[in-house]
């Protein structure tokens, strides 16, 4: 039998002494006027999350507190909200970090509100849809005869930490733009466009930048650079941005 | 026109007068900051020709670049076809009266129709 760590009884039973405020904004547009905040106090450890938290308070004081989540492990991109101030995954802030004793949960800016955390999420899925981001070619490698496209490392190298987005959000709601522009295409597709761009196995470079090329497209960007703080997954829109930008005025092709 | 078309002018626009703002301040500088902005002194200098050439220029290049900064501003304001063809044709027709404008005085002091 492998070996177990010995804990004794007492430090393995005796409740953490650590609790934080948590508030909780509460919002149901069809029948309230203003968002107003419920807050609870919620014991927690080293590795606590602030979902852990919400569901703590779902579990036990409150079950109508609506929030969306699924893996828990800052994949699925369902848990973006503002935490104390700032868009961040639910599942992948331990409380620990804020370093506070409240904990302000809301949710995402820019993003329509369904009810307390749960935002709609269309306008992303469209503008995502909007630039293809899929492999346009006219060949294909799933016809029985046919071989997989190959790719060298530094052709991978050129996109592949753009491939990490989850489609969680929160760059676009971390955005300026995204705040008075409802027709900006925003930084979560337009790091997609340039993944797919940049994808050696593709063939729709022109398409995308025509698409990307109008008045509430690509050139709204001003480089404030918020989406790439606060991307869970190191995706950094803003840089892709700047690299579709490259192909749009002549330094790249 | 395409918006990238648009904003290699503004990019454009704005190069080109770092350039030219420079030279123009450095002819101010030249003659004495103070005197500048007397009478006798700015019909001077609409009169010698190569400076009020580069001072149309800059007047061409920063109607173009300001009011398309304004429309890009607009834009991200509020949305809406009628308000956006608005925004796009208001800001052209400002642009074209502001440049005939300062060219109309540069023309009157060297005809003495001023
Ligand atoms: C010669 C020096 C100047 C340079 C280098 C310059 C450069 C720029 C650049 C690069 C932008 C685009 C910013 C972005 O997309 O985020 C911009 C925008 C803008 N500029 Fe200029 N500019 C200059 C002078 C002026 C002047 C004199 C005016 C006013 C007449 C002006 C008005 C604007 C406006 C209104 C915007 C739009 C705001 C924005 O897009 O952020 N600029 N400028
Ligand atoms: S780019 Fe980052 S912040 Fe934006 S949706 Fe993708 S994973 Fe989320
Ligand atoms: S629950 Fe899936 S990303 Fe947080």
């Amino acid at each position: 039998m492998a070996q177990i760590p010995i804990i004794t009884e007492a430090a393995a039973t005796t409740p953490s002494p650590k609790a934080i405020t948590l508030r909780i904004a509460r919002y149901n547009p069809q029948h309230d006027s203003a968002k107003k905040f419920m807050e609870f106090i919620i014991p927690y450890e080293k590795w606590t999350t602030v979902l852990e938290a919400i569901l703590e308070v779902k579990k036990y004081f409150d079950h109508s507190v609506a929030v969306r989540y699924s893996c828990r492990q800052a994949t699925c991109g369902s848990c973006g909200m503002i935490i104390n101030g700032k868009p961040r995954l639910a599942c992948f802030t331990k409380i620990s970090e804020l370093n506070s004793n409240v904990v302000t949960v809301e949710p995402m800016n820019n993003f329509p509100v369904i009810r307390d955390l749960a935002v709609k999420f269309e306008r992303l899925f469209d503008t995502h849809h909007k630039v293809k981001p899929y492999l346009i070619r006219d060949d294909t490698e799933i016809t029985t005869d046919s071989k997989e496209f190959l790719q060298s490392p530094e052709e991978l190298e050129k996109y592949i930490q753009f491939s990490n987005c989850i489609k969680c959000g929160l760059c676009n709601s971390a955005c300026p733009t995204m705040a008075t522009d409802s027709s900006f295409v925003g930084p979560q597709a337009l790091a997609q466009a340039y993944r797919y761009v940049a994808d050696s196995r593709d063939k729709g470079k022109d398409t995308r930048l025509k698409i990307i090329d109008e008045s509430h497209g690509i050139w709204r960007c001003h480089f404030a650079g918020s989406c790439s703080q606060v991307c869970p997954k190191g995706v950094d829109p803003a840089m892709g941005i700047q690299l579709l930008r490259g192909y749009m005025l002549g330094f790249r092709s | 026109m395409r918006e990238s078309i648009i904003m290699k002018i503004h990019y454009g626009t704005a190069l080109a007068a770092i350039a030219l703002v420079a030279v123009h301040i450095l002819i101010r500088l030249t003659q004495g900051f103070s005197e500048s902005l007397q009478y006798e002194s700015v019909i001077a200098n609409y009169k010698f020709l190569p400076y009020a050439g580069m001072l149309e220029i800059i007047l061409i290049l920063l109607s173009i670049h300001g009011f398309n900064g304004l429309r890009v501003i607009l834009l991200e304001l509020k949305q809406g076809r009628a308000y956006e063809k608005a925004v796009s044709y208001g800001c052209v027709a400002a642009m074209i009266a502001l440049i005939t404008y300062g060219t109309r005085t540069i023309i009157m002091v060297n005809t003495g129709t001023g």
